[in-house]
């Protein structure tokens, strides 16, 4: 609940100390956050039962069992492995799920820490960070999974790496620049006047200033890393087998898109839902926790 | 003018041989033996030794990248360990079709952003705008590869109308050969077209409630005249920018969607080379990807000057 604290803090309305309860309120009469919010607890909600229950054991191989029809055994029928296609869809999800807050977690500590010691320091430091981030921007994921695949070779730690690496440069100009903003505001004078450092005055006024814009930027960040997770395990870059992913699931189908299409399109519609219910997520938490960006929408 | 041209040259140029430094360093310093990744576990050290030596990755690793280096400076990128045969060949092999493909789905998403975009900033609030906009917020949420997949299950599978992948050739004519890259150049197009038009539709709002558009109208201007006269000019620069960082999108999602379709460009030549442990050719397909993408980045920025003439005083 610090976002909404933050944000209204931000806000230069005439109830500055909006309780949490009046954020709840707001948030669910927002079209996007609640449907967003929706499709996105459904996700988590498939990865988490996945844990202790599946329909199927997904490992399972049962090729007597192969390329069945949807029933009332197997609700999406099976795999050219005979594996249902349920069971591989909710654990497909804590793939998914797992890359993508690790990478988006490396994203945001390298990024953040590194866009607000460019905007604290300025000078040559904060001009270098800068410049190292726009080099980082001449290596899409896909490139330096490419490259890390032929180093160290395929898997989720390569995945999660090269993704991780491509946020940081926009998580670094993301901080930076809204603290440039932060770091012009009068109260940040009147903190230096009073004889607060540098790193202080960072911790304590231009963090929680830059909160809610952060939060906004993940959840953004997050569905571009679950498009970048499905494309690189697509690839076989990524997510190696057994375990299932749902980018992976889509290269098995590829091969038998004459025999049994819809194997096909229950992975894409996975990874569609969780991707909107981030963005449709995304957008509405910026619509409430800073008016004005929606404003400048 | 040429000093803001020059700065932006110097920070290419540095971005480049940054570049190419990671590469180097991650490709041939990372893996260890290249010769006994080739050659595989159960070699003979003997027969790594040989291979290492007549590869020359027995050279001083600053050495063989200043070789790298300056065989880039002229053309020669080496010879492939699996084929033997000239990488700059085979590179240039694959980019006549990797070209034509990311320039085809470029020239798709320009044309259908531009016109959502304006359509539905001209449009505002109404049905139309409302229609375009919900069609745009699912596309981006589309993975590119799925897309291509669903555009083959209807094109190639159902209606039979086009080949489910494969490329024909030029030699088989340039109608043919645009054929086989159309389906991929439309499911790379698509995504990155529901983009741009919510950028272009943000940014041509925005002008639109700027005073001198009010000026215009007032001057007697009909709001066509304004949106083409005055508007459209100033909407560009974020536009742009964001074109720059999608050509980048589209580069890397060549590699996937040549993927999807079989096609023998640069995507599948990096795969068959990462399969065959052909590290020479990865280096240099990375590096060209790399360099392309800067390339284009530098290109927008020096665009933007001759656009607004604004950023250049602020940039001296």
């Amino acid at each position: 609940m610090s976002g909404s604290t933050t944000a209204t803090a931000n806000m230069p309305t005439a109830t500055p100390h909006r309780p949490a309860t009046g954020f709840w309120r707001r948030a669910l009469r927002h079209r996007s956050f609640v449907l967003g919010g929706a499709l996105v607890l459904l996700v988590f909600a498939a990865a988490l039962v996945s844990l202790v229950w599946t329909p199927w054991p997904p490992y399972d191989i049962d090729i007597a069992a192969k390329l069945k029809p949807p029933s009332a055994a197997h609700w999406l029928g099976t795999d050219a492995l005979g594996r249902d296609v349920v069971s591989l869809l909710l654990v497909g999800a804590r793939s998914t799920i797992l890359v993508g807050v690790i990478a988006v977690g490396i994203g945001l500590t390298f990024g953040v820490c590194l866009g607000l010691t460019a905007a604290a320091l300025r000078g040559w430091v904060g001009e270098l960070i800068m410049r190292m981030s726009d080099f980082t921007f001449a290596f899409p994921a896909v490139l330096s999974a490419i490259m890390l695949a032929a180093a160290i070779g395929p898997g989720m730690v390569t995945s999660i790496i090269a993704i991780g690496i491509f946020q940081i440069p926009i998580f670094v100009r993301v901080t930076r620049g809204s603290a440039n903003a932060v770091w012009a505001r009068e109260f940040v004078l009147a903190a230096r006047a009073s004889g607060k450092g540098r790193f202080r005055i960072t911790i304590e006024h231009v963090m929680p200033n830059i909160l809610s814009l952060l939060i906004v930027q993940a959840t953004i960040q997050f569905a571009l890393a679950i498009l970048a997770e499905a494309a690189l395990s697509y690839l076989g870059l990524g997510t190696q087998p057994p375990q299932p992913s749902w980018g992976r699931m889509l290269n098995d189908a590829q091969t038998l898109l004459f025999q049994e299409p819809s194997l096909a399109v229950y992975p894409g519609v996975a990874i569609a839902i969780a991707v909107e219910g981030l963005n449709l997520l995304g957008d509405g938490l910026r619509d409430l926790l800073d008016p004005r960006l929606a404003r400048e929408r | 003018m040429s000093i803001f041209i020059l700065r932006r040259i110097v920070a290419l140029a540095a971005t480049l041989i940054g570049a190419s430094l990671i590469i180097f360093l991650v490709l041939d310093a990372l893996p260890g033996n290249a010769a006994q990744m080739l050659m595989g576990a159960d070699a003979s050290p003997d027969a790594v030794r040989a291979l290492t030596i007549k590869l020359g990755l027995d050279l001083p690793l600053p050495y063989r990248y200043l070789q790298w280096i300056q065989g880039m400076a002229v053309g020669d990128l080496g010879n492939s360990y699996v084929y033997g045969t000239s990488v700059a060949g085979l590179i240039a092999d694959r980019l006549v079709l990797t070209v034509p493909l990311a320039a085809m789905s470029m020239l798709i998403t320009v044309v259908l952003a531009l016109a959502a975009g304006i359509y539905t900033a001209a449009n505002h609030n109404k049905i139309g705008d409302v229609g375009v906009m919900s069609l745009t917020q699912i596309g981006i949420a589309l993975p590119n590869f799925w897309f291509a997949i669903l555009l083959i299950l209807l094109f190639a599978v159902k209606l039979q109308w086009l080949s489910a992948g494969g490329f024909a050739g030029w030699d088989a004519g340039v109608w043919e050969g645009i054929r086989s890259l159309l389906l991929p150049a439309i499911s790379l197009a698509l995504v990155q077209a529901a983009i741009l038009a919510r950028v272009t539709r943000s940014a041509v709002l925005e002008v639109l409630r700027e005073d001198f558009v009010r000026t215009a109208r007032a001057k007697g201007l009909s709001k066509r005249e304004a949106l083409w006269g005055h508007v459209l000019r100033n909407a560009m620069i974020p536009v742009m920018t964001v074109m720059g960082l999608q050509f980048a999108n589209l580069l890397a999602g060549t590699i996937v969607i040549e993927n999807v379709f079989y096609l023998p460009g640069l995507g599948r030549l990096i795969f068959q080379s990462i399969a065959n442990r052909d590290l020479i050719v990865v280096r240099n397909c990375v590096m060209l990807l790399a360099a392309m993408v800067v390339t284009v980045n530098f290109v927008v920025d020096v665009l933007y000057a001759f656009i607004d003439p604004r950023i250049k005083v602020h940039n001296l």
